[in-house]
């Protein structure tokens, strides 16, 4: 137990001294959400800036009830200038200019951002859909409920924290265990370890519990980072990521024992880890959804541990799904962890 | 204090090359004992199949009443090792080593400071490995090997690539170790290392054990002869040849120089006529004894 507790130091003493590791581990990923979250959040907000011109009477005698859903979704200014307002949308100062011709509502946007064009049409018609049935003095007879799956603070930021996240804790758990099972193989300290009164579970155990807990340190700056400072908004079963990040950890640790195992030196170790961590990233939706991705993009992922630490940590921190969600992600890191440990230690070596 | 260690007709082979071809050699309780070799003549691996580092593929170690391959606590409790790649945690200060590996092997922290002090890195205790000097390195090195206070220590080529003033530095800090009754193995390719330090020597080459006594009965072995020489123009070279005793006469710019197996005598004959102008008196050493065994130049 003393083995292992002063094993475990030295190793986190090591890490949090290597600036490099350190940099790599938790500011270069945070990096990549400060530029998602800041670049991406901006244009993620939907709401439509409308030049009025004139009276409109679908807008102006609309229900109340009606008037305050048009509040959230449109931004309205009122002007008397027409030809002022179209200019405004050209240039991209507006989304859509509206002015009433007799009975006809008119409405004119811009193409440029073929998103908001298609709103604006289908915002006005039907408000002016829904201005004919109310002149008929008729019912409605079907009616339309629309709500998004995800939780209502949806915004770029709650899809980019865990993918972002789990690249990190890859790399991490990935980089660290492979450069330190090669520099130690180099340095003779696994043989000096050997010939110390020390069982190799203790080794063992201490660099699995270093690297769950870099993984909790990276977990934690990023969470607060993202709630702090980009309104990350966390849903009701996220404390499963504990667990989730602990059987992510033994699976990318896992890899990296691998490539510690088969690289004769530091750099084909960190060569490797690369090899293996960046691309994983991009497969497993870390950087973009995999929504659009082809077929055999998403068949791929599916063996990818990340992709399932992924998934599991959307599902709980922002998909508002209930802690049951992170079970199967669980087993399945899990499983990777054991096949994975188990060549590597067929191909592990104590010295060179 | 102290352990005894046998090896019995220790075998290592790798692919074709017969590393090791069956040495064999007992260690005395708190005997300095030094396996001397140049590089690649199995020293090492020797070594290693003795600390149990490798299982021999024939033969058997004992230490006391253990075989190391088998890796037992309690008999690696008693083993200090120095191996010859400085084995350290990365980024760790000198001190925090000491604590780390004295951790290992359940020591108070107390003896750190007591191991500082007898490396002499007592200033250097918060300083990181890395930025240690090869010398320092090394003494840090054996202040982990000592740092549970071991019956048995292991030194691996502890002066490899170091300079003279480091070397004999270290030498006395490795006299120390023996002082107090512990045994010690050590191996190098350093002649007036093993000279100086050990009490038995093996001189070692391709794998086997060519010779194996303390160093001074080596020499006497050898039968070698002494060279003696003095000063330019202190004595006429055919004067030296008419002595008694000496076998050759070299007569150069840089002095003359007499070949002898009788020192004594011909140093009286010289402090006689009084031609002992810049004397210098050359025995046999270690080196000589290897070159003699192996017939070949010395290739370390």
């Amino acid at each position: 137990m003393v083995a292992f507790k002063s094993l475990a130091v030295a190793m986190l003493k090591g890490f949090f001294r290597d600036k490099m590791a350190v940099f790599f581990a938790v500011i270069f990923p945070l990096m990549f959400l400060a530029l998602f979250g800041g670049l991406l959040g901006g244009s993620g907000g939907s709401e439509i800036d409308v030049e009025q011109v004139g009276k409109v009477s679908v807008l102006d005698d609309a229900p109340k009830e009606v008037r305050a859903y048009l509040k959230e979704s449109l931004d309205i200014h009122r002007t008397s200038d027409e030809k002022a307002a179209i200019r405004k949308v050209r240039t991209g100062d507006a989304d859509a200019m509206i002015t009433q011709r007799g009975d006809t509502l008119v409405v004119r946007f811009s193409q440029a951002d073929q998103v908001k064009a298609a709103t604006v049409q289908g915002t006005f018609q039907g408000i002016v859909q829904s201005a004919n049935i109310a002149v008929t003095g008729q019912q409605p007879k079907y009616a339309l409920e629309a709500d998004q799956v995800e939780d209502d603070s949806l915004s770029t930021i709650q899809f980019f924290t865990p993918g972002l996240m789990g690249w990190a804790i890859a790399s991490g758990a990935t980089f660290g265990a492979a450069t330190n099972l090669v520099v130690w193989r180099k340095n003779g300290l696994l043989r000096r370890l050997r010939l110390a009164p020390v069982p190799t579970w203790a080794v063992v155990l201490a660099r699995i519990a270093v690297s769950v807990a870099i993984a909790a340190v990276q977990a934690a700056i990023f969470i607060g980072v993202g709630v702090g400072l980009f309104g990350l908004q966390l849903t009701g079963s996220w404390p499963m990521i504990v667990p989730l990040l602990a059987a992510g950890t033994l699976s990318f640790m896992a890899i990296g024992l691998l490539a510690g195992a088969v690289a004769k030196s530091e750099e084909a170790a960190v060569g490797i880890a690369n090899f293996v961590v960046l691309p994983m990233a991009f497969l497993s939706g870390s950087f973009f959804p995999l929504d659009g991705a082809p077929g055999w993009v998403t068949a791929v992922s599916e063996v990818l541990p990340l992709k399932h630490l992924n998934e599991g940590m959307l599902d709980t921190m922002v998909r508002g799904e209930g802690p049951g969600a992170a079970l199967l992600p669980i087993v399945i890191l899990l499983g990777f962890a054991v096949v994975v440990s188990a060549v590597a230690s067929r191909v592990f070596r104590w010295d060179d | 204090m102290g352990a005894e260690i046998t090896a019995e007709g220790l075998v290592m082979t790798y692919g074709d090359v017969r590393a090791v071809d069956g040495v064999s050699f007992t260690v005395a309780s708190g005997e300095f004992f030094g396996l001397l070799g140049p590089n690649g003549a199995g020293k090492t691996t020797t070594l290693e199949m003795v600390e149990g580092l490798r299982r021999p593929q024939s033969g058997s170690v004992r230490i006391d009443d253990h075989i190391p391959s088998k890796r037992e606590p309690e008999l690696q409790r008693r083993m200090g090792v120095q191996l010859q790649a400085s084995s350290f945690f990365e980024r760790l200060t000198a001190r925090e080593q000491l604590d780390t590996f004295g951790a290992l092997y359940g020591v108070a922290a107390g003896r750190t400071d007591e191991m500082l002090e007898q490396v002499g890195l007592v200033d250097k205790a918060d300083d990181r490995t890395e930025d240690l000097s090869g010398g320092q390195k090394q003494r840090l090195s054996i202040a982990c090997a000592l740092i549970h206070d071991p019956d048995v220590v292991f030194l691996d080529e502890p002066t490899a690539a170091l300079d003279p003033q480091a070397r004999r530095n270290l030498w006395d800090v490795l006299r120390s170790i023996n002082d107090s009754g512990r045994t010690v193995i050590l191996t190098t390719h350093y002649m007036d290392e093993a000279e100086a330090l050990c009490d038995r020597v093996a001189i070692m080459d391709a794998g086997r054990i060519l010779e194996l006594d303390t160093p001074a009965a080596l020499v006497r072995g050898l039968d070698a002869p002494v060279r003696i020489s003095v000063a330019p123009g202190t004595l006429d070279a055919d004067e030296a040849r008419a002595m008694a005793g000496s076998d050759d006469v070299a007569d150069e710019e840089s002095g003359l120089t007499i070949t002898t197996r009788d020192p004594a005598r011909i140093l009286t004959e010289l402090a006689h006529r009084d031609a002992l102008d810049g004397l210098s008196v050359k025995g046999a050493s270690l080196e000589d004894v290897f070159l003699d065994l192996t017939g070949r130049e010395y290739r370390a």
